[in-house]
């Protein structure tokens, strides 16, 4: 695996913090402006930064990041644009964070599986995350990923059954990100009763962190998860926060979250 | 005979492309659906709701005038359109629906096109007291008013989905993302033989029935099995339904029959077969309308039901292996049919029939006389007729304009 994610944890940890993972759509407002957003995430403590590519029938995503693709995809944002001109502007601004992309497996296919690996390496990108990729059909590209040094980072869900769970931890690479809630992103006031039992059993089968992410968006939640996950992501509140308000106004928002992670 | 290679493959194409909160359920129905076909109970009890209920065996009608307005083979016709509810989608709501009976599921969600899949829905849970919620494309709600109608007389709760282009597509996407947050309690009725594994499977089975009763009513009313077969095809569930139980018989033509919309150097059709390229939407790995980035273009044709920038993935394999032959009918050669069928057979076809209409008289006169022409007529037009009429009416017969 690629060890800038590795790192990320391992200083979290040492600092006596849960790290905190920060979604932004790139492309939204435009590709430019999300640099500024990515920047301002990690000026208020975002520890990796998970970087959306818009596909135009995003089904895991809930109204707020839907939203975020349409913006991003009438901005021209494309996967080649994202990795040639906002991937290399944020790595310049945040050297020591570790990019993730997230996307759809169509948008990779399109590009080329090769052809990503290889080009998202190049660039400074640690990982990807594809939410319509289960592990059934993630062999062959999990492979490709790995001879290019990417982390193909896999998804469990609270509809996963214990030893299935248990396969897709043992198997991880990077991160694990555990689904919080059976629904697509966006906010949640309340999180399943059980999911710290499942973040626990993951953890204990994962060989690398466990995450929790889907419907987190105070202090509060990020606080609870952490006795549970070695951090927690944070999507929809920050591109809501960024859209209406400005990248200052995300950047606050992850300052606070980040004091619901320090342990 | 099955074109499926390993499980839920059909060649390259199929798969399951979901999240994997959904893959638990897809598994559980893969298995309850095996059980079931094991099960004669479960196979007699599908039979008797469509003889009973569907008025199963549709009928093979010889279509004369048009056999001899085209001068070519002879053209018959299977009658989905006589099927209750009007199309062929009952056959796999029914289906379906007693699976997800059988399953204890408490409620039902669907997508829709035409509408014609949210009627047949509504209408097995209303026979069978389950809640139903059917989500359609905001402007395809615009353009088929009278299947709204239906769905909400029906009981069904109608949910226009207002994100992307507003039709199909962005319909299957919002009943997808329900099912993700509701899949404990929900069954998922997909209507197309599209989406992830084991839809298309479970899908091409049960419209399967339209083949099986050709095959036999084409021995008692000519005598063998018919030339050439034509459907049209949109996602493909009607397609698939009458052409999948020929596929291993190589002397019967298949002819599947996509939206050419405006054209197809437009960009504005439903022609994925034909212009289509190898991507993954809705769960499944088939060939999508999409620019080079991988977004999912906007597909356009006059029908609601072919307006859908996928198809199932057996008819890709089908297509791509060249046992089905594929055509393309414009939005206006799919009028002129409907108007060519109505007036010379007294049938008014769905718009998505029409285009199967529309490349037939070149087949029957490619076929030439003595040889069987069989299309499947896949629904009713009564659906279209808003649609239709906004485009004005030709004068009478016999009338001159």
């Amino acid at each position: 695996m690629s060890g800038e994610i590795a790192q990320a944890f391992a200083k979290a940890k040492a600092r006596g913090e849960g790290v905190l993972v920060a979604y932004a759509m790139a492309g939204d407002p435009d590709l430019p402006r999300s640099v500024d957003v990515f920047a301002a995430l990690v000026e208020g403590g975002a520890d990796i930064l998970e970087i959306g590519v818009a596909f135009s029938d995003p089904i895991a995503d809930g109204p707020v990041i839907q939203g975020a693709s349409e913006r991003a995809l009438k901005a021209g944002s494309t996967l080649k644009r994202v990795l040639d001109e906002v991937v290399p502007e944020v790595r310049k601004r945040c050297p020591q964070t570790p990019l993730v992309i997230m996307t759809y497996v169509n948008v990779i296919m399109a590009l080329g599986e090769e052809r990503f690996a290889k080009l998202a390496r190049e660039r400074g990108v640690s990982g990807a995350i594809l939410p319509d990729l289960p592990p059934e059909e993630s062999a062959g590209l999990r492979a490709t990923f790995d001879a290019a040094g990417v982390d193909l980072i896999p998804l469990c869900a609270p509809t996963t059954p214990k030893a299935r769970a248990e396969a897709i931890a043992r198997d991880g690479r990077g991160f694990v990100y555990c689904v919080s809630v059976a629904g697509v992103t966006g906010m949640r006031a309340e999180l399943p009763p059980d999911l710290s039992q499942r973040l626990d059993l993951v953890r204990k089968a994962s060989p690398v962190p466990v995450v929790a992410g889907f419907g987190i968006s105070t202090a509060e939640q990020a606080r609870t998860l952490s006795a549970h996950a070695d951090g927690v992501v944070v999507g929809s509140a920050l591109v809501r926060a960024a859209h209406a308000d400005g990248p200052g106004a995300a950047k606050t928002l992850c300052a606070d979250i980040k004091r619901g992670l320090k342990r | 005979m099955t074109t499926e290679t390993t499980v839920g493959r059909f060649g390259r194409y199929g798969g399951r492309y979901v999240p994997e909160t959904l893959v638990p359920a897809l598994l559980e129905l893969e298995e309850a659906y095996a059980k079931a076909s094991a099960d004669p109970s479960f196979g007699e009890e599908v039979a008797r709701v469509l003889k009973e209920f569907v008025g199963r065996p549709t009928t093979l009608t010889p279509a004369r005038r048009l056999t001899e307005a085209w001068g070519g083979a002879h053209v018959w016709l299977k009658r989905e359109d006589l099927a209750h509810t009007g199309a062929h989608k009952i056959n796999n709501t029914v289906g379906q629906v007693l699976l997800a009976r059988r399953m204890g599921k408490k409620r039902i969600i669907a997508e829709t096109g035409a509408g014609q899949h949210g009627v047949a829905t509504a209408t097995a849970c209303a026979l069978f007291g389950l809640p139903c919620e059917v989500y359609m494309g905001a402007l395809d709600v615009e353009r088929q008013s009278l299947n709204v109608f239906r769905m909400r007389a029906l009981g069904a709760v109608v949910k226009p989905v207002e994100s992307g282009s507003r039709t199909l597509k962005d319909a299957m996407n919002e009943a997808m993302r329900t099912w993700v947050s509701q899949v404990s309690d929900t069954h998922y009725v997909i209507g197309s033989a599209a989406g992830p594994h084991p839809y298309p499977t479970i899908v091409r089975d049960f419209q399967s029935v339209i083949g099986k009763e050709l095959r036999t009513q084409a021995q008692a009313a000519f005598g063998k099995l018919p030339d050439a077969i034509i459907a049209c095809v949109g996602g493909g569930s009607n397609a698939i339904g009458v052409l999948h139980p020929f596929i291993g018989d190589k002397d019967v033509r298949l002819v599947g029959v996509e939206a050419g919309g405006h054209g197809l150097n437009t960009k504005q059709h439903g022609a994925s077969l034909t212009l289509g390229t190898e991507g993954v939407l809705h769960g499944s790995r088939s060939l999508v309308l999409q620019d080079e980035d991988g977004q999912i273009q906007e597909a356009h044709s006059i029908s609601a039901g072919l307006d859908y920038p996928g198809v199932g993935p057996e008819l890709a394999h089908l297509a791509k292996t060249g046992r089905m032959e594929v055509r393309t009918a414009t939005d206006d050669e799919a009028l002129a049919a409907f108007y060519e069928v109505a007036r010379t057979e007294g049938i008014l076809p769905a718009l998505e029939t029409s285009h199967a209409f529309a490349r037939g008289r070149e087949l029957a006169r490619d076929l030439g006389k003595g040889k069987y022409l069989v299309i499947n007529c896949s629904g009713r037009g009564d659906k279209d007729v808003a649609t239709i009429s906004a485009r004005g009416v030709p004068p009478p017969v016999g009338v001159k304009s």
